[in-house]
């Protein structure tokens, strides 16, 4: 070890590794054999790949809020620090308790949890707890992760992934012909494959040309990321790409540890490469039985001879090379076992078995010691303590298909290869004319011999899901969950594929393949959110007089993305508290409440009032200048979806309101009437909800601060009148959503401070929408969301007789179905409690506890001068039965109260505190 | 993501986009009873080609009518709908 020597920790044990390891390479150079313990059964299980593909040797890297779960110790450079643990094992990963699993394997049956699905409930609580304790991945972190995620989009004409020759080969053409290249490779160093194999190109050492290749890329404008996979491909060749700016769980030095980045490419070259597949027999899984061509890589890349007693065992000649790479490092190749027919590898120079198969391999968690093998018919051991298995390749189609290409069946390879591509994506390599293979992978053994390694889906939990009918790969992909692990089945799905076409009778391509979706790669949630995290993971919007709120320290509630005051606490208040002394201010005195997020919109035009007629289901033309009245508008089927007012400021001009919430459907509404229902009027609609400030006074004394502040009489209810307010021009329109004679004053958000302190240097009560929803709960107005829901008629929310006898709107061309005759649909009441106590907020209406629920609470309030519990809700058939007595019951929350059911008018039926 | 041509901006990015509704979804406002139900909730929803009514809601905010197939996600033709799109 010289002085590049790095210092980590797997399982506490402080370990070395030489610069350009991944952690499996330096654990294997430790002598580290047992890395993890399987999902399923707790098996002990090692390394078995060099790649992404990795499903065995999963550790959790990290300490505190960077800890990363899940991640594959073959795609991890070892840096200075590392902390490594092995996952799901207790005590230790030695002695782990859960092993004992293995020997009960057969209480956890392929489709186990579909079964348990269709058992009696109650077994499924019980077995769910035990499930879930004893089959886990890593733990997520409970701390917040302390670094950031950066995003990035880009543009470029050729995106080409993977940087072995064929990629190189293709960015290099790409960028002399002028083209915007980027090309991304998922490992540390350019063309991983020429560090396997070393082999010269274009007369220089591969490493070497491949550096020179990418310097050339760049020095004509092309990028060239490593450490970034490209995770998905989607229509119009739309790439995500994750790149790697640290190691997992390293300390980033700029605070940022990944980037994101999401390319538009002109075209995509897909130079993807392939993986090897495993060889099932029994104990395949055992650590120390690895991938052929990986362990070439460890020992030709990382300087790491994973065994010195080997038996290679191949379907094919790939493997000779691996067996050739052992003997050069000084490893004894003990077999090699070929499946093909005598004379394939006869004049390798290699003990080589023809028609020969591993049956059985020998040895415990650390590591194999014999492999008994199948020689065209007698069984014979060979001692050993490492396995080299080849059993084909597998191109790595997923990009292709993600983006909805189509595969075709290679017989040369037997294997899926790249067919037509939906969009400008073209594949190259090995991924498009994978070398020739005899069989997709001799599946002989049946127990214990595992084809989904990370998943624990063995070769006989096929034949069993198969026995009982799961035949389709779609089935039986998800009854065994075959394939659904985080390695998406990368190394095991083509043998489980070969198995059941075995069985069914028919080839491989016949029994198809599921279809391979985004990520290809595992990416961090944290990478997907980007900088959109906390506070920021929405947009806030505030309104005009944000800051003077702010000043009075409110509790805010966040009204869409809209930061609202709630209540403005005086003192030691509660929230209940002063939203409680803020509606008795407006009952006995006046207050004043922002209203300036409600929809507005302004409708001018001469066909002004055939419009409004139709998006409105009262009338409107009938409204004189300066008058104005509430309104609501229903969908195509006739149901209420949101109400407002619509005020006739000129003969031809309108101001329409409507709820804050609904703001942006309403926009997108009236333009889709306007353009695709009533194309040929003469009218035009512009939304002016932010241009206009609103502020609403309410109480008693109102109509006097109005007639103070504008210099004369106030307008009387639902009528408009122009004023100026502290010299600002505004609309002073008389309308109340309080029960109290009140105004809502409209004028340029511009001037909004200048406006709300000229009326409350009179005297009025700033209330929020605490005290506004007790208000308008006692008065009976309905909002937008619970009570105006979209699933009730005008007739159904007790608006029926102001709508528009003479037809026309929206939604009148289909109020009489049939379903709306049902006396049981629901309709809009007032409740009252009867014993006191208060009535939960969004319980369920039953005549007894326990029966079925007939309605529910859609507002809880009070009587805000007398106290007493009181609500509206909906219920069915409600209107005719005030009067009834029922329950309000919630019983996630424990709690009712004893109702009856009244008019929703709560406080002044006859509207006479209108009028001054 | 889609690239969806939008009549006034050109190819954008099917995130600015919204879909709105099928074209036979949308009941003029004289339909006879029968024909509105079947409309609203009777519709053909084939696999395959339809026309869609789009917004090009986080852009210039143009309506459009799209031909597409619903399976290969190919765009057969847009077009600009409404007196409020533009040339």
């Amino acid at each position: 070890m010289n002085a590049a020597t790095i210092n980590f920790t797997f399982d506490g044990k402080a370990l070395r590794a030489r610069p350009g390891q991944t952690l499996a390479a330096a654990l294997l150079d430790n002598g580290t054999k047992l890395v993890g313990r399987s999902f399923k059964y707790h098996r002990p299980r090692g390394i078995l790949s060099a790649g992404v593909e990795e499903p065995n040797a999963l550790v959790t890297v990290g300490t505190g809020g960077r800890t990363e779960p899940n991640t594959r110790a073959t795609d991890l450079f070892v840096y200075e620090g590392l902390v490594a643990t092995s996952q799901n094992r207790w005590p230790s990963l030695s002695s782990d308790l859960g092993s004992a699993l293995q020997l009960v394997a057969k209480a956890l049956p392929a489709g186990f949890y579909y079964k348990t699905f269709f058992g009696p409930p109650k077994l499924w609580l019980f077995y769910e707890k035990f499930i879930r304790r004893a089959a886990g991945l890593g733990p997520a972190p409970t701390e917040i992760d302390p670094d950031r995620y950066a995003t990035r989009a880009a543009f470029c004409d050729v995106l080409v992934v993977g940087s072995g020759p064929a990629g190189l080969i293709a960015a290099r053409d790409a960028v002399h012909a002028g083209k915007k290249v980027i090309l991304v490779e998922q490992d540390a160093k350019l063309a991983p494959s020429l560090l396997r194999d070393p082999h010269e190109i274009e007369s220089k050492p591969g490493a070497a040309w491949a550096e020179d290749v990418a310097a050339e890329i760049r020095a004509n404008g092309g990028k060239v990321l490593t450490r970034t996979s490209a995770s998905g491909l989607w229509d119009d060749q739309f790439i995500c790409l994750s790149e790697k700016l640290v190691e997992p769980g390293q300390v980033p030095a700029n605070g940022f540890t990944q980037r994101y980045w999401h390319v538009r490419a002109g075209e995509v070259v897909l130079a993807t490469g392939v993986i090897e597949r495993p060889l099932t027999f029994a104990n395949n899984d055992r650590p120390g039985v690895m991938l052929s061509q990986a362990v070439r890589t460890y020992v030709n890349r990382f300087g790491v001879v994973p065994g010195q007693r080997v038996v290679v065992a191949t379907t094919g000649d790939d493997a000779y090379l691996t067996a050739q790479a052992l003997r050069d490092a000084g490893a004894e190749v003990v077999a090699v076992l070929d499946s093909r027919a005598a004379p394939a590898g006869q004049d390798s120079g290699f003990a080589v078995f023809n028609s020969a198969v591993p049956v059985t391999a020998k040895g415990g968690k650390n590591g194999v010691t014999a492999l008994v093998a199948n020689l065209g018919g007698t069984e014979r051991t060979f001692a050993c303590d490492l396995i080299a298995m080849s059993g084909g390749f597998t191109p790595l189609v997923h990009l292709h298909m993600q983006a909805g290409g189509k595969l075709d069946w290679d017989e040369a390879a037997q294997a899926f290869v790249p067919g037509a591509s939906r969009w400008n994506v073209r594949t190259v390599g090995l991924a498009a004319e994978p070398a020739p293979a005899e069989t997709v992978g001799a599946t002989g053994v049946a127990k214990q011999a595992f084809v989904d390694f990370q998943n624990d889906v063995t070769v006989a939990d096929l034949d069993l899901a198969w026995r009982e009918g799961y035949r389709s790969v779609e089935h039986l992909k998800r009854y065994t969950t075959l394939g659904m692990a985080t390695d998406q089945g990368k190394t095991g799905n083509m043998a489980a594929l070969d198995r059941i076409a075995r069985r069914e009778g028919m080839t491989v391509p016949e029994a198809g393949l599921t279809t391979f979706r985004p990520p290809h790669t595992p990416v961090s949630m944290g990478a997907l959110a980007g900088l959109a995290t906390g506070e920021h993971a929405q947009p806030t919007r505030r309104p005009a007089l944000y800051d003077l709120h702010a000043a009075k320290d409110p509790i805010w509630l966040n009204a869409g993305y809209w930061k609202r005051p709630r209540a403005y606490p005086v003192g030691a208040e509660t929230l209940a508290q002063a939203g409680l002394r803020e509606a008795r201010a407006v009952r006995s005195s006046v207050g004043m409440c922002d209203v300036s997020t409600l929809a507005k919109f302004e409708v001018q035009g001469p066909d002004a009032v055939q419009y409004l007629e139709r998006v409105c289901q009262t009338s409107v033309g009938k409204l004189a200048v300066g008058r104005g009245r509430y309104t609501f508008m229903a969908r195509e089927d006739s149901l209420v979806f949101d109400d407002g007012t619509v005020w006739r400021l000129e003969e031809n001009r309108f101001l329409l309101t409507s709820s804050t919430g609904g703001a942006s459907r309403m926009a997108t509404w009236l333009s889709y009437v306007r353009n695709h229902l009533c194309a040929d009027l003469k009218v035009s609609l512009v939304c002016v909800q932010e241009h206009y400030a609103a502020i609403a006074v309410a109480g008693p004394k109102s109509s006097a601060v109005m007639a103070k502040l504008t210099g004369a009489e106030s307008p009387r209810h639902m009528s408009v009148v122009d004023a100026r307010i502290a010299g600002i021009p505004a609309w002073v329109m008389a309308a109340s959503f309080s029960g109290e004679r009140a105004f809502e004053v409209h004028f340029d958000a511009a001037h909004a401070e200048a406006v709300w302190n000229a009326i409350e240097a009179e005297g009025c009560t700033p209330y929020g929408l605490e005290a506004m929803e007790l208000l308008r709960i006692e008065k009976g107005h309905m909002v937008v969301g619970p009570d105006i829901d979209g699933r009730l008629t005008a007739e159904e929310l007790g608006l029926g007789k102001m709508v528009n006898k003479a037809g026309g709107w929206i939604g009148a061309s289909t109020l009489h179905r049939p379903a709306f005759v049902d006396p049981l649909r629901k309709q809009f009441v007032g409740l009252e409690a009867i014993d006191g106590g208060s009535i939960p907020e969004g319980s369920m209406l039953v005549r007894w506890i326990g029966g079925e629920a007939e309605g529910h609470v859609t507002g809880s309030g009070l009587r805000v001068l007398e106290g007493g519990s009181i609500a509206i809700g909906h219920l069915k058939g409600g209107h005719k039965r005030h009067g009834e007595e029922l329950y309000a019951y919630s019983p996630t929350r424990k709690q009712k109260a004893k109702v009856r059911v009244t008019s929703p008018h709560c406080y002044d039926p006859a509207g006479e505190r209108y009028r001054d | 993501m889609k690239l969806i041509p939008c009549p006034h901006c050109g190819n954008r990015a099917q995130a600015e986009f919204v879909y709105e509704r099928t074209a036979d979804s949308v009941v003029p406002l004289d339909a006879e009873p029968d024909a509105a139900v079947a409309a609203l909730f009777a519709r053909a929803n084939p696999r395959g080609v339809e026309e869609e009514i789009w917004r090009h809601t986080y852009g210039c905010g143009s309506w459009m009518l799209i031909r597409r197939d619903r399976v290969s996600h190919a765009i057969e033709w847009v077009k600009p709908l409404g007196p409020e799109a533009l040339p």
